[in-house]
């Protein structure tokens, strides 16, 4: 042992590992660990060396993880249980006071509400609505290019701009859409689209379909080109019809797409806010808020800081609770290791 | 125009306290202000973002910059509730900006219990005797926080040639002469009122104002410090709201219309003609001048009258609902902040305030600067007012102004009753002491 070490220097094993170790670095630390490894086990080394990269590899992004995600939720739980001005010191411990007045809040129970119907409707017309655009511009076509453009520019649009931009159409009277309306005889409704109680949330919807649709169309194109040739090759051949092969053949095997995409869509549905606080701040009347929203309005507009951190921990629970419910029971057909083909 | 005799007082009149200034620094903290000869920024941020008001701050802190060689005011111009979110996140942050808006009231006296903002009693001493009764607004416990360079009051602004096409000869007085003014405007085809109630607290005022009518001075006073509302005043200041909303005098869509952004914003519609009046403060103008294309607002068409009188009411029909904006300094600003918001108080920098209609200027010496004969009106009416009721909201705080705005602007929808306004106001109260 002690030989070794002092003729390493000079020797030839010793130059070759110098000539491989081309960062420089962490040579010396590297010398050692082999030398370690080979006077006890040979895998114990490379699996400490392994250790270390996985640490050096993912370090940067773990300590990113811990200041940008972990550290917030931390603090956003311990806020929710102060009640807090949002600026001095935390000492007014109110245990889960706060969180009782989340719940008890029937804004709060309305926004959820809101944010539910939102979820269902979002998968209910996008998804017949995506399958129908996806399988007809995925039929060789005139103008094809074009149309998919136009399907997804909407999505490329930020959702500051698309809010601002429909609510200007949507004015009252003067705006695009009652004018159009006028032209052709219609008259919009007389508080206008977004000012209306009963009509907000409707509206919110639509302009979301209208934001969010390309997204759909556009993964399940990508879907659509996964499905090898030869299926539908061989479907023609047994003589089956266009409708037959859409949906004995393309519907299944989109499967994983469609279940990854409704996915996606639950997730953003809950936590939807820029295209609500533009369109309409939550109003009128409560009528659109969502947890997002409500939890903005507490927090910025009332000064009630711990409360809205109770609110975005509900938030957060729910979310949770729905993603796991949703891993557990759809997607883990996709995570199997067949590729979700059943 | 007037820029050279503004050069010129700012040279004389602030190198004096230059010098105080630079000597303080030496002797305060010779380390930090040896090495870079006294060099120094100071960050500054108001809400005059649009027009004249903006180019006039820009050269307002030029001015300043130049009587204080070595220090630069970096100017940060925001739309008002851009502002007040972002000042909310940089208390937060502990990274407040030297020079900024206080409105005064609880939001103020948070701030002070925070520690956030300077006591500014001693070091503005001299511009606080200047400024008279109007700094009572930013006192808490005896000492002045900030110094208030507008203060005003609310009321109908509007459009004189619509009221004359509508055949209305004279500003209501009373309630029945305005909803005869309304039946008018109507006649003649015209929206008579807008209300920017998707901001909420436009349609507040509302509220605020006719419980400025119908409640004795003593009664609201009181009420800012013991947090009740059980005074059946403000449930009848409810129902006057209710009525007026029955009447159907608002524009289109005013449940998601936007106070001051856009010229489909109630203040845009005001100002381009689209409506006949506006419940709005003394900043009107300045606003109405950002969002019309020839920067002219109204013009020689802007009306004011004050809030009319409530038949029975208990409160003084003289007595007005208002507020106003002070510069506050940040607790860690450097002293030259404390130099520069005197400046912005100074005769010649609240001369051109009050000549650009940019408010109405607290300094007296400016008093007859004021251009605009609406904006002459209603500083008469300030001056003339028994008390200047703050703002509610203001006056409150934000935790039960907010319950508060967001009741009133439910009621605005028809979904609130009178009573559940003074309901989620309290509950909101007991829930902050």
């Amino acid at each position: 042992m002690p030989g070794r070490g002092t003729s390493r220097p000079g020797t030839g094993p010793g130059e070759s590992r110098t000539g491989r170790d081309a960062t420089g670095t962490g040579r010396g630390a590297r010398g050692r660990r082999d030398r370690g490894a080979r006077s006890v086990d040979p895998r114990v080394g490379s699996r400490g060396r392994q250790r270390l990269e996985v640490l050096l590899f993912t370090g940067p992004a773990l300590v990113l993880f811990a200041l940008f995600v972990v550290w917030p939720i931390a603090k956003a739980l311990q806020f929710s249980v102060y009640r807090w001005k949002g600026f001095g010191p935390l000492t007014d411990f109110v245990g889960l006071r706060n969180y009782g007045n989340v719940l008890q809040n029937e804004v709060f129970t309305g926004a959820l509400v809101h944010n539910l119907v939102i979820v269902v409707a979002s998968i209910a017309i996008q998804l017949p609505l995506g399958i129908a655009i996806a399988l007809l511009l995925n039929r060789k076509m005139w103008g094809q290019g074009l149309l998919r453009t136009v399907v997804f520019v909407p999505y490329v649009l930020s959702e500051v701009i698309t809010g601002v931009v429909w609510f200007q159409l949507l004015q009252p009277q003067y705006g695009v859409v009652d004018t159009l309306l006028a032209a052709v005889g219609l008259d919009g409704p007389a508080e206008g689209w977004l000012g209306t109680p009963d009509r907000a949330l409707l509206t919110v919807l639509v302009v979301l379909t209208w934001k969010y649709l390309g997204l759909a169309v556009i993964l399940f194109l990508a879907g659509l080109q996964g499905v090898p040739d030869e299926l539908f090759e061989a479907a023609e051949i047994d003589g089956a019809s266009w409708g037959q092969i859409q949906r004995r053949i393309t519907l299944p095997l989109l499967g994983p797409t469609l279940r990854t995409w409704a996915f996606l869509s639950m997730i953003g549905s809950l936590q939807l806010f820029d295209m609500v606080w533009i369109l309409t701040g939550g109003g009128p009347a409560n009528s659109t808020t969502t947890m997002a929203t409500f939890l903005v309005n507490e927090g910025t507009k009332r000064q009630n800081y711990g409360v809205a951190a109770a609110a975005s921990v509900v938030l957060f629970v729910v979310a949770l609770v729905l993603a796991l419910t949703y891993q557990r029971f759809v997607l883990r057909r996709d995570l199997d290791t067949d590729g979700g083909r059943r | 125009m007037n820029r050279t005799p503004v050069l010129r007082l700012t040279a004389v009149g602030l190198g004096l306290s230059l010098l105080a200034a630079c000597g303080s620094g030496g002797t305060d903290a010779p380390g930090a202000s040896g090495g870079d000869g006294g060099a120094q920024t100071i960050t500054w941020w108001h809400n005059s973002n649009t027009g004249e008001g903006k180019t006039y701050y820009d050269q307002v802190a030029k001015d300043f910059e130049k009587s204080h060689p070595g220090t630069t005011v970096q100017v940060s111009a925001m739309q008002h509730e851009d502002m007040l979110t972002k000042l909310d996140a940089a208390f937060q942050s502990g990274d407040a900006p030297d020079v900024y808006m206080e409105r005064g009231g609880g939001e103020l006296a948070d701030h002070v219990e925070a520690g956030l903002t300077k006591d500014l009693s001693a070091s503005a001493g001299d511009v606080i005797g200047t400024l008279g009764g109007s700094v009572a607004g930013w006192q808490v416990d005896g000492k002045t926080y900030a110094l208030p360079f507008s203060v005003g009051v609310v009321g109908f602004w509007y459009n004189k040639a619509l009221f004359e096409k509508a055949g209305i000869t004279a500003a209501p007085t009373t309630w029945d002469e305005f909803y005869a003014a309304v039946d008018k405007l109507k006649a003649a085809g015209i929206a008579p009122v807008s209300v920017g109630a998707g901001d909420k607290w436009p349609a507040a005022h509302y509220w605020y104002y006719f419980s400025a009518r119908e409640c004795a001075q003593q009664t609201l006073t009181d009420a800012v410090k013991s947090l009740k509302f059980s005074d059946p005043c403000f449930v009848k200041a409810g129902d006057d709201v209710q009525r007026l909303v029955a009447a159907k005098p608002f524009n289109a869509g005013f449940l998601s219309t936007p106070a001051q952004t856009g010229p489909t914003s109630a203040s845009g519609l005001l100002a381009t003609g689209k409506v006949a009046m506006e419940l709005q403060g003394h900043w009107e103008p300045g606003v109405m001048q950002g969002l019309t294309a020839d920067g002219k607002g109204l013009g020689e068409n802007t009306g004011w009258f004050p809030f009319p009188a409530v038949d029975g009411g208990a409160g003084d029909p003289k007595a007005q609902l208002g507020g106003g904006d002070a510069w506050g300094v940040s607790q860690d600003a450097p002293e030259v902040a404390v130099e520069f918001a005197k400046y912005l108080l100074s005769d010649q920098v609240q001369k051109g305030f009050a000549e650009k209609s940019m408010g109405l200027p607290t300094n007296p010496a400016a008093a007859s600067s004021v251009g605009d004969p609406a904006l002459a009106g209603l500083l008469k009416v300030r001056d003339e007012a028994p008390y200047v009721q703050l703002y509610f909201d203001t006056a409150f705080g934000a935790a039960v102004g907010g319950a508060m705005n967001d009741e009133i602007a439910l009621m605005f929808a028809g979904k609130a009753t009178p009573q559940q306004i003074v309901d989620k106001t309290q509950a909101a109260a007991d829930e902050s002491k």
